[in-house]
């Protein structure tokens, strides 16, 4: 359809206004991230590199960072796992229930994270199970299956059966043909799925909240408590730009891995 | 050609050479496609199942257990309807209920609006070169962390902030840390790249052919924008929205962070820090059943496609 001029002309502003509000709080804040003010008024009166040393000697920092990698890399490799069997069971077999499965495999995504978090922690509690590292890995895990399922569904979509037919046609037994074809096909649809699933957990906070003991601090965590204390809204500001960056870089790299993210990474 | 002249025999690559257990065992499963689904299935339904769906029947069977006066805690099996009775007594619990959903309403409205010129633009009128710069440009606010961005909304809607300082010259004052009107914009802004990326996956399926028929027979643009367009894209948009309207249900983070406002999501974490699980239980089971209710509306509308 070809548009009249002034659609087009209203279409673009239209376009350029919702980047700009999409942009505007990520600029602010790696602008605030210089702000030499600690009342982070606007605008900075002016700017210093100060705050990062202070975040980088922060060693409550340095903990929930590692905890923050080690859970993420853990649930995304049980994502991995879990996500690609599921993904191969819906897609390339008919058997009866696969319709409730594939409803199950959204579910932690379209229910509400507070619904998951709560019933993990409730179940925790009823169970005796020591809230730690262990239980926000489940949590996370639980999720992150379901951006992995997604990714290598959406993939093996596209890759037609005939060459399974007929790798098993030539003999393969289906170990083989898995790691020889399917893999080789899903392979790039893996690491960007592994990549959204890293970022996912790398940022979750509202499941985490219910999951993690007293003791256990991710950087989300740490950046919910330390906005309540005044005095060091700068270094969150820095550990913010820097958790941005993190999250960023992933989807950018799993963006050019792999097409189909731009429609699965709304998961 | 030359004769064979040599008995025939199978080719050497469909003999098994070597009969390993696992070879063996590979030969067995092929055989057997019941058997390869059962070993697909196995470990993720027993997580999804075990873990998930488990945690979710917990969490409603806590909904009807009773809770010790003084320690706090849940005594299993101790049925009661104490939780519900709690919930139902307080008039308060209903106006969190409802100006919760009204807000996941609103949020799904606005982020409809605001998606639908900017995918509209992205499928069909940026070339391709542009089309793959604005769907990364959408992609980095979608995955800069969720935290920072509600933080970064705080700082600029505090006192002394961006809003203020960009309305003082007309003599006015942002509005603070306070306001409901803030949870709207924030959560408008946090699920709006949810909703774009379906709409614009929607816009570009639709078929060329079908939108220069309609032109054909005398459609005008708007005309064929509301009858052929959007109809076609409608499993899209319900799509996005149960996002932004899931997201929005469930959120206890933003309202807290930027307004004095309580959601659904304060009720339940208030209760569950407060160790009072059942009323947190009990009450989760309201967007629990809305948000069933919608999938199974959405999933009707075609909207799992568009996921």
């Amino acid at each position: 359809m070809t548009e009249p001029r002034y659609v087009r002309v209203l279409l673009r502003i239209a376009t350029i206004g919702v980047l700009v509000f999409l942009f505007l709080p990520i600029v602010v804040l790696a602008i605030q991230a210089f702000n030499s003010s600690k009342l982070l008024t606007w605008p900075p009166p002016d700017f210093t590199l100060h705050w990062f040393s202070d975040a980088a000697g922060n060693p409550q920092i340095v903990q929930a960072f590692q905890n923050s990698i080690v859970a993420a890399t853990v649930a995304t490799i049980l994502a991995l796992i879990l996500g690609t069997l599921a993904a191969l069971a819906v897609q390339r077999y008919d058997f009866f229930g696969k319709q409730t499965i594939s409803f199950i495999f959204v579910l932690p995504l379209a229910l509400p994270g507070v619904i998951t978090g709560i019933a993990l922690r409730t179940s925790y509690v009823t169970f005796g199970i020591d809230l730690g590292m262990l239980t926000i890995i489940v949590g996370h895990a639980t999720f992150c299956v379901v951006v992995i399922y997604n990714n290598v569904i959406a993939r093996l979509r596209r890759v037609p059966r005939t060459a399974e037919e007929a790798s098993a046609d030539l003999g393969a037994d289906s170990f083989t043909t898995f790691r020889r074809v399917t893999l080789p096909a899903v392979r790039t649809a893996l690491l960007a799925g592994a990549l959204l699933a890293f970022g996912l957990s790398f940022d979750e906070i509202i499941v985490t909240i219910f999951t993690a003991g007293p003791g256990t601090q991710t950087i989300p965590l740490w950046i919910y408590s330390a906005i309540q204390r005044p005095n060091e809204l700068p270094v969150v500001n820095v550990v913010a730009v820097v958790v941005i960056l993190l999250s960023v870089i992933p989807v950018y790299l799993a963006q050019r891995l792999s097409g189909d993210v731009a429609a699965s990474a709304a998961l | 050609m030359a004769l064979p002249t040599a008995p025939i025999t199978a080719p050497e690559s469909l003999v098994p050479r070597r009969t390993s257990p696992r070879r063996k065992f590979g030969s067995w499963v092929h055989r057997r496609p019941r058997a390869r689904l059962v070993g697909l299935l196995a470990a993720p339904i027993t997580w999804m199942v075990i873990i998930y769906l488990g945690a979710l029947f917990i969490l409603l069977l806590n909904a009807f257990w009773a809770k010790d006066p003084f320690t706090g805690k849940v005594e299993p099996f101790s049925w009661t309807l104490d939780a519900f009775k709690t919930i139902a007594s307080n008039p308060v619990y209903t106006t969190i209920a409802l100006r919760t959903m009204g807000m996941a309403i609103l949020v799904t409205v606005t982020d409809a609006l605001l998606a639908l010129p900017i995918a509209y633009y992205m499928a069909r009128v940026a070339s391709p070169a542009k089309r793959r710069l604005l769907v990364v440009a959408i992609l980095i606010p979608l995955w800069a962390a969720y935290l920072v961005k509600v933080y970064s909304w705080r700082i600029i809607l505090q006192g002394h902030g961006l809003v203020d300082w960009a309305v003082a010259p007309f003599g006015m004052h942002g509005p603070g840390l306070s306001d409901i009107m803030n949870t709207w914009i924030v959560l408008s802004y946090l699920w709006l790249p949810y909703m774009i990326l379906p709409l614009f996956a929607g816009f570009e399926r639709v078929p060329s052919s079908l939108i220069e028929a309609s032109a054909d027979l005398g459609g005008r643009s708007m005309t064929t924008f509301r009858r052929v367009m959007l109809p076609l894209v409608f499993p899209a948009l319900v799509a996005g929205s149960i996002f932004t309207f899931s997201l929005t249900l469930g959120d206890y983070i933003t309202p807290d962070l930027v307004s004095d406002t309580k959601f659904i999501g304060n009720v339940i974490y208030d209760n569950a820090a407060n160790v009072n699980l059942p009323v947190a239980a009990a009450y989760s089971l309201i967007p629990i059943a809305i948000m069933v209710v919608y999938l199974l509306v959405a999933r009707r509308l075609g909207a799992f496609e568009n996921l």
